[in-house]
This record gives structure tokens, C-alpha cells and sequence, in this order.
């Protein structure tokens, strides 16, 4: 059997006396939607901070694409393929969701040291981008700035973002996060959209979205990873139920 | 032997004036996260209040015990006019409002004092030695910096450690906003960190004046010292204030006492004395790149 | 370009540059000597102030050591013709090569830190280049140096006030040119989506720390430069030029003219020139002696601009699109 995309192995991380990753474990298999669910507070974006290198694991290793990434920074993991989504929107506000996005294609397209050039003006920089926010949904509002951009509509941005590059693995933090119904239903068409040629490691609180769209699903829950496996072995787990899932599932 | 005994004690008193400059420029840094370029002007306010107030009541102690309210007073006045207008702003903001608010305070003493240096004579009671070793006489008004700098730190770690505003402090220092939740009026909190700040640079100000002069612009090159020490200590940490003060203190002092020798194998007499401060500072902004490299928050700074 | 010319800013700063491109012609046909020098500073500190703009208004780094630069610039050029080398060919690229090496050194240093250690360090290194030049009694310590000017084996004569003008102009519009291609290039994006938000910006996949340096390299050549200029203006160098108050000013410059702006920088050195030649006959008018205290009046000036009007003179000449 081939090497996970991505693994961890016992990743510890500790904050003063707060542990907020306990000796976690984790993997995503290519193609595959992992979904890790917890209660607020439970480590889920302080373990997503260490897989991109925002953070520093006290202990333990994270191997990616077949190489040991723990202390590889965090620029460098998104050369190799590693692509993040923010909880909180960072988009950068005074630019358009083309300019956006066009940074975000640069970035994977040579160096940068080049002073004298209009950027805004390269086709393969443009081009690429507005595929992409094709991709999302957002072709229509390209030339909008990110600031005025409705909130849905920069959660699409950040995503398309985040594709840029053409990551192997997205890490996405709560992508759905303050959308409406109808909004979210979208997101879930284009993340499934998306499965076969990108993994995906996802939090969410949109338990909905979440057993529609996940392979597998972690839930973490203290820092710790009480359980993982099929969405229907989580819905039946009596631990899980006991201490996230309540009367949801049933 | 005794000459670089006199020098390391010297460069005590300076620590300690440096800390007394520092402590409070810390404090609103590390909990207000306030740059406050203006910091020297209140060292330099301290010395011409205590100018004034020594003439008028013709007693070196009473002239100074007085500039302390008088100064504190002001900074509680300076807060609440532009400080407190500042704190949510980004650092910019802060840089230049404080730039602008030296360049008002200096023109202001310009224009009520007069552009010439005023002195204050070092108090009769404290011109004569202190023996602090067997035949080894140190100057007593210095050997008094000493002893009151060395007061007001004590002072300070007791306030810092042992009460209620000092557990406030040092939780501000490492979590601003952890303070607000805890339901402390944070407005208060804030003007009696800065008021004391500032009535520390006065004192500070106040007590160098005999030993130098007081001028315009006075606290404006020390300040920069005193952020020297404060990136080396660490933002918000009072006892990294005490630390990295007392190791400048001693670089400075001791490097102008005896680099010009050293110089005078290689240079001229007088090039050796022009370049001995500028080496002396030199030694001090190494000692600061260096602990800047090994830790970018200070030695005893947050670690982000 | 003609595009630009209809708005008002357009216009405006189209009058701008003629004005300055003629100036020399203009005080000669007045007869006022004097304004031909102090245009002479304001086009060789616009230099200086576009130079910081490229890191505090594109990059958003608060760099307080910025007048440092002055001083490598006019220091090389001072010591080298004090020790005979008078050679501007030879004086020149050594300068800016001193500028661009000191801002590699401080930057090394100080891009690892941020927020309040980042505007600390820069201040502190930049004293450290002051001290070191009040301490070289060769050059004049603390008093100063007066200087040759830097000669240019019979092309250009640097004591001819107008030739040198023009010299200061062609280089101030060749810096803007350079800052203006740069702003919207990929490196100027990467600069400008940094101080937007680094974060994201490393999560995107661009290690910023290296974009950071090469800009204050870039901006210490260009400081430098501007060094070099002032030395020969007054055929002088001294510790002065380097002070944190030149500093201070910059910044002063940078934001009132409009930060992130490509003319905002020439428009900030004329406010900021033309303030000081104003409010001192102003408060003279209201009371004789009075204006000896200008600071007064522009040192609460700056508070208020720092809490109210922060979008610099540029913004007040109309908004603009991205």
C-alpha cells in the first residue's frame, strides 16, 4: 500500500502548561476527503497551523509527498504542493480577486525579482487566475475588490487561492464558516468537484456538509484524535457521540 | 584597581538611571503596545521642573520630591489628551504623533526657559566622599543615584510581584487582551501605567541634570539608549529592563574609561577620545544584534 | 498618459514637474537665487522620500533610520575626496554600494524582528551610523567636513548651481521612473501584498523575508544616492544629516504626502518645506518673535495628522482606483 500523502506521527504541541495537540496521528491518502471534527477549543486549527509550518511541533514528525516536511518552512511547504485556507478571510483587501488570485498563481511560477515588468499585464499570470476563479464561481465578479466582495464570495476566493499552484493536498479551515444554506451548498459542489485530483483535509462544523462530503473522519477532541475512520463507524461511535455529536446524528 | 572599581560603580549608577528611563518606557510598550517617541521628553520635563522648583523653594530636595508629581501630573495630562487616542492605532500613527509631540515639547521649553543649558548644582549635603571601601571615597551624590535607583527597582519588583496592579501588569505584558475580559477598567489601568512611567523619566532626569546640564532635547538621545535596552530586555519585562540596563551601564561606562587608552596605541590622543564614545556604542549595538540574533523577542521578551 | 492628464492629480502634478523641470530658468528670471537652493533640496530629499517610500508606503515597514542613508551616501563621497579620490565616476557607485551594503546589514538584522523591535532596531542602527560619524575626527567628528565637490572631468561642473539642478531632476525622474515600474511589477506585488498581509503571503508559497531585504537594498541605493546630492549641494558633510530628526522628517514627508503613492513623496518634501517658510511669518503676524517657535504650531500639527488625516495630501487630490 502507498505512503500516505500526508502523515503525522505523535505530533505534540504545547502551550505553556496547555496541551493542545496530544500525540496525534493523522493521515490523508491522495484523493480522499478527511474530514477532522471536534468541539471548539479541541486543537484543530493549532494541528492545521503545524501542517503548514505557522507552528512548530514540540514533538513528532509530519511526512508529505513521500519527505519529512517538520521543519520545512512554511512558504516552502506551499512550493511542494501544500495549500491552506484561512478560518479567518486573508485576502489581501485593497487588491481584486483577479490581483488575488494572479499573486497567488506567481507565486508558483518562477521568482519574483523582476522589477520592471508589469505584473498586472502577463497572460500567465491573468489567464490562469481567472480560470481558477471560474473554477469557484467568482468569473463574474473579477475585477471587484476583495474588500467589497460579500463574505461568501471571499470564502470562494480564498479557495481559489488556495488552488493556485496546483496543490497535490488543501488544507481548509472551516471553508464553509458564516455561510448561508445555499451558499454552503455550492462550496460542497465544488469541493466534490474537486476530489479527484486534489486531497483535502478539511474542518468544518457543518455537520451536513461534512458527511456529505468526507471520505473519512478524524474527531479530535482535547487535542487528542478519539476516533477516525468511515463516516458511518462516526455517527455509530458511542464516544464520539458522547462527546461531540449529541443529538445531531441521530 | 580602586579607578576601575569607581568606573564599575559608575557604571551602575548610570544602569540604574537607565533603568529608572526604561522601566516605564517598557511597561507601555509591552502593555499598551504603544510607541511612545515622547518618552525623553518627560525625562527632560522631570529636569526643568525640578529646575524651577528648586529655585523657588531654594532646597535641592524639596525642588525634586515636587518635580515628581509635577511630572507624573503631566503624564497623566498627556495621556489623556493623545495617548489614549493612539493605542488602537497602528505603530505609525504612534510614531508620528510622538515625533510630533517631541518637537512641540522641545520647542516648548525653547520658548519658556530659554535656549541656553540651565545647570542644577549638586546638593550641598551630597558634595563631599562616601567610603565605600577602606580609602576609597566615591562621590556621595552619585553613590545617592545608587542608592535611590536601587530603592525604586526594589520598589518596582515588590509592586510587579506582591500586589494587585502588578499582577494586572504582567498580565497585560503577556496578554493584552486577556486583561479587558477579566473586567478590569482598562482606562484606568492604562493612565496610571503611563503616569508612572513618566514620573520615573523625570525622576531619572531630574537626578542626571546635577551631573550633567539641563538642555533641550536632553532625553532625546538617552531614549534611543533606553530602546536599545528595552529590544535587549525583552517589551513588557521589567526585570529584562533591570538586566540589559545594568549590562549597557557598564559597557558604556566602562568603554569610555578605558577604549581611549587602548585607542592611544594606534591613534592620535584626540582621535583616540573622539572615537572612544562612538566605540562604547558600537559595543552596545553588537550586544544588541547579537542577542537579537540568538532571540528576536529580547532575553526576556514573549516568545511569538 | 494623456488619460492621466485629464484628473485633477493628473494636471496637478503634470504643473508639478514642469515647474520643477524649469526652475532654474524661473529664479534666474526673478532674480531669487535663493529659491534655486532650496528647490535644490526639495528635489534631492523627494529622492530620499521616494526611496522610503518604496519600504514604508509599498512595503509597510516603519524603518526609523532612514536618514542613515544621507550618510552613507555623503560620508563615502567625503571621505573619498578627502583623501583625494574626487572622482565623481569613482565616488558615486562606491556610495551607493556602501548604502546598499549597510541597508543589506540592518536589514539582515531587523526584517527578523516586528512591529515595535522592527521601528526600535532601525532607529538604534541608524544612531549607531550617527555616532560613528561624530566620532571620526578626521572628518570633522561632530562640526563637519566641508568637502570638494565631485568632478566629473569637464562633462558636467557641479558648482554651476542650474547644471547641477538639472543633474538633481534627471536623477529624481529617473527614480521615479524606477518606482513606478517597480510598484506594479511582480516584485513591487509581492512588496505591497506583503504589507497587506505576510502571512497569507508566505502561505501562498513566497519566503517574504527575501523580498523584504531586496527592497531596503534597493531603497538604501536609492538613499544613498540622495547622500551623495545633499554633500554636494552644500559641500559639506556633518553628523546632522544623519540625525534621527532627518529620520523623523521623512517619515513626516512620506505620510503627509500620501503613502503608497507615486508622487505623494514629492508632494509631502513641498508641504513640508513650504510649511516651515509659512507658519513662521504666520505666527510673527500674530505676535513679533513668535515665529522663531514654529514647532509649536507643527508639532501638535503632526498629532492631528497622525489621527485624522492619514491619507496624506495625495488622498485630498482625489480618490483613485486600486
Amino acid at each position: 500500500m502507498a505512503e500516505p500523502l500526508l502523515s503525522t506521527d505523535r505530533l505534540i504541541k504545547r502551550f505553556g502548561g496547555l496541551v493542545a495537540t496530544d500525540s496525534v496521528s493523522i493521515d490523508v491518502k491522495a484523493g480522499e476527503i478527511h474530514a477532522l471534527i471536534g468541539p471548539n477549543g479541541a486543537g484543530k486549527t493549532t494541528l492545521l497551523s503545524q501542517l503548514t509550518g505557522n507552528l512548530r511541533p514540540d514533538a513528532g514528525t509530519i511526512r508529505f509527498a513521500g519527505r519529512e516536511v517538520t521543519h520545512v518552512p512554511m512558504h516552502a511547504r506551499a512550493r511542494l504542493g501544500l495549500a491552506r485556507s484561512f478560518q479567518i478571510t486573508s485576502v489581501l483587501r485593497e487588491f481584486t480577486a483577479l490581483d488575488n488570485v494572479a499573486l497567488a498563481v506567481q507565486a508558483h511560477s518562477g521568482h519574483s525579482f523582476r522589477f520592471l515588468s508589469d505584473a498586472r499585464r502577463e497572460p500567465g499570470l491573468r489567464e490562469p487566475a481567472r480560470r481558477l476563479l471560474a473554477e469557484v464561481g467568482l468569473e463574474g465578479r473579477a475585477d471587484t475588490l476583495a474588500s467589497a466582495l460579500s463574505h461568501g464570495e471571499q470564502r470562494q476566493l480564498e479557495l481559489a487561492m488556495a488552488l493556485a499552484g496546483d496543490p497535490k493536498l488543501l488544507l481548509l479551515d472551516e471553508p464553509m464558516a458564516g455561510m448561508g444554506p445555499e451558499e454552503s451548498h455550492r462550496m460542497v459542489g465544488v469541493l466534490q468537484g474537486f476530489k479527484a485530483r486534489r486531497a483535502m483535509l478539511l474542518i468544518e462544523h457543518d455537520m451536513d456538509a461534512v458527511f456529505q462530503l468526507a471520505d473519512r473522519i478524524t474527531v479530535l477532541v482535547y487535542g487528542r484524535a478519539i476516533a477516525s475512520g468511515a463516516p458511518a463507524d462516526i455517527r455509530a461511535n458511542p464516544d464520539v457521540r458522547q462527546a461531540y455529536l449529541g443529538d445531531e446524528a441521530a | 584597581m580602586d579607578y576601575l572599581l569607581l568606573q564599575l560603580l559608575n557604571g551602575v549608577q548610570l544602569g540604574l538611571l537607565m533603568f529608572l528611563l526604561a522601566a516605564g518606557l517598557t511597561l507601555t510598550f509591552g502593555i499598551m503596545d504603544l510607541v511612545n517617541l515622547a518618552h525623553g521628553s518627560l525625562y527632560m520635563m522631570g529636569a526643568y521642573f525640578a529646575w524651577t522648583l528648586i529655585g523657588w523653594t531654594d532646597s535641592f530636595v524639596a525642588g525634586a520630591v515636587l518635580a515628581l508629581p509635577a511630572t507624573f501630573l503631566l503624564g497623566l495630562v498627556v495621556e489623556a489628551l493623545v495617548m489614549r487616542r493612539l493605542y488602537a492605532r497602528d505603530h505609525l500613527d504612534q510614531v508620528l504623533a510622538t515625533f510630533g509631540l517631541i518637537l512641540f515639547f522641545n520647542e516648548l521649553v525653547r520658548a519658556l526657559w530659554g535656549p541656553a543649558g540651565k545647570s542644577i548644582a549638586v546638593p550641598a549635603f551630597l558634595t563631599h566622599t562616601v567610603e565605600i571601601l577602606p580609602g576609597v571615597p566615591y562621590p556621595a551624590y552619585r553613590f545617592a543615584i545608587i542608592v535611590v535607583g536601587a530603592l525604586v527597582a526594589v520598589l518596582l519588583a515588590w509592586l510587579v510581584a506582591r500586589t494587585r496592579l502588578g499582577m494586572l501588569i504582567r498580565a497585560g505584558a503577556s496578554n493584552r487582551r486577556m486583561i479587558g475580559a477579566l473586567g478590569v477598567d482598562i482606562e484606568l489601568l492604562f493612565t496610571l501605567v503611563f503616569g508612572l512611567g513618566a514620573a520615573f523619566a523625570g525622576l531619572a532626569g531630574l537626578m542626571a541634570a546635577p551631573l550633567s546640564s539641563v538642555k533641550i532635547g536632553m532625553g532625546d538621545d538617552i531614549l534611543i539608549v533606553a530602546f536599545v535596552i528595552i529590544v535587549i530586555g525583552g517589551i513588557g519585562s521589567i526585570k529584562g529592563a533591570f538586566v540589559a540596563a545594568m549590562v549597557v551601564g557598564q559597557i558604556d561606562i566602562v568603554g569610555r574609561a578605558f577604549l581611549p587608552d587602548v585607542l592611544k596605541a594606534f591613534l592620535s590622543a584626540s582621535a583616540a577620545s573622539a572615537a572612544a564614545p562612538a566605540i562604547s556604542q558600537v559595543l552596545v549595538y553588537l550586544v544588541m544584534a547579537g542577542v537579537l540574533v540568538w532571540r528576536p523577542t529580547g532575553l526576556f521578551g514573549q516568545r511569538t | 498618459m494623456t488619460k492621466a492628464l485629464r484628473t485633477p492629480r493628473g494636471l496637478i502634478t503634470a504643473i508639478l514637474l514642469l515647474l520643477l523641470a524649469v526652475l532654474p530658468l524661473l529664479t534666474q528670471a526673478l532674480d531669487q537665487r535663493y529659491l534655486l537652493s532650496i528647490g535644490t533640496r526639495i528635489v534631492i530629499w523627494s529622492i530620499a522620500a521616494i526611496s522610503l517610500n518604496m519600504i514604508l508606503g509599498y512595503g509597510g515597514l516603519v524603518s526609523f533610520g532612514h536618514a542613515a542613508f544621507f550618510g552613507t551616501g555623503g560620508y563615502a563621497v567625503g571621505i573619498l575626496a578627502a583623501n583625494g579620490i574626487t572622482s565623481g565616476w569613482i565616488q558615486w557607485p562606491v556610495a551607493i554600494l556602501a548604502g546598499a551594503l549597510w541597508a543589506t546589514v540592518i536589514g539582515a538584522l531587523s526584517l527578523r524582528t516586528r512591529g515595535l523591535y522592527f521601528i526600535m532596531i532601525t532607529l538604534a542602527f541608524a544612531q549607531l551610523v550617527y555616532y560613528v560619524g561624530a566620532g571620526l575626527e578626521a572628518y570633522g567628528g561632530d562640526d563637519g567636513l566641508n568637502i570638494t565637490r565631485s568632478r566629473f572631468g569637464g562633462m558636467i561642473d557641479l558648482r554651476d548651481k542650474a547644471a547641477f539642478y538639472w543633474l538633481c531632476f534627471i536623477l529624481l525622474c529617473a527614480t521615479l521612473w524606477f518606482c513606478g515600474r517597480m510598484a506594479n511589477s511582480r516584485f513591487g506585488l509581492v512588496l505591497r501584498g506583503a504589507k497587506a498581509n505576510d502571512l497569507r503571503m508566505t502561505a501562498l508559497g513566497f519566503p517574504v523575508f527575501r523580498y523584504r531585504l531586496a527592497a531596503f537594498v534597493i531603497a538604501g541605493a536609492f538613499g544613498s544616492l540622495s547622500g551623495i546630492l545633499l554633500a554636494n549641494e552644500g559641500a559639506y558633510i556633518s553628523p546632522a544629516m544623519m540625525s534621527w530628526v532627518k529620520s523623523g522628517d521623512l517619515i513626516v514627508i512620506v505620510v503627509l504626502g500620501g503613502m503608497g503613492t507615486l508622487f505623494g513623496p514629492i508632494y509631502g518634501t513641498i508641504a513640508f518645506f513650504v510649511l516651515e517658510e509659512t507658519l513662521k511669518p504666520l505666527l510673527d503676524l500674530g505676535h513679533r518673535g513668535w515665529g522663531e517657535y514654529w514647532q509649536i504650531v507643527f508639532g501638535p500639527m503632526l498629532v492631528l495628522i497622525a489621527l485624522y488625516a492619514r491619507g496624506g495630501l495625495d488622498s485630498l487630490l482625489g480618490r483613485r482606483h486600486g
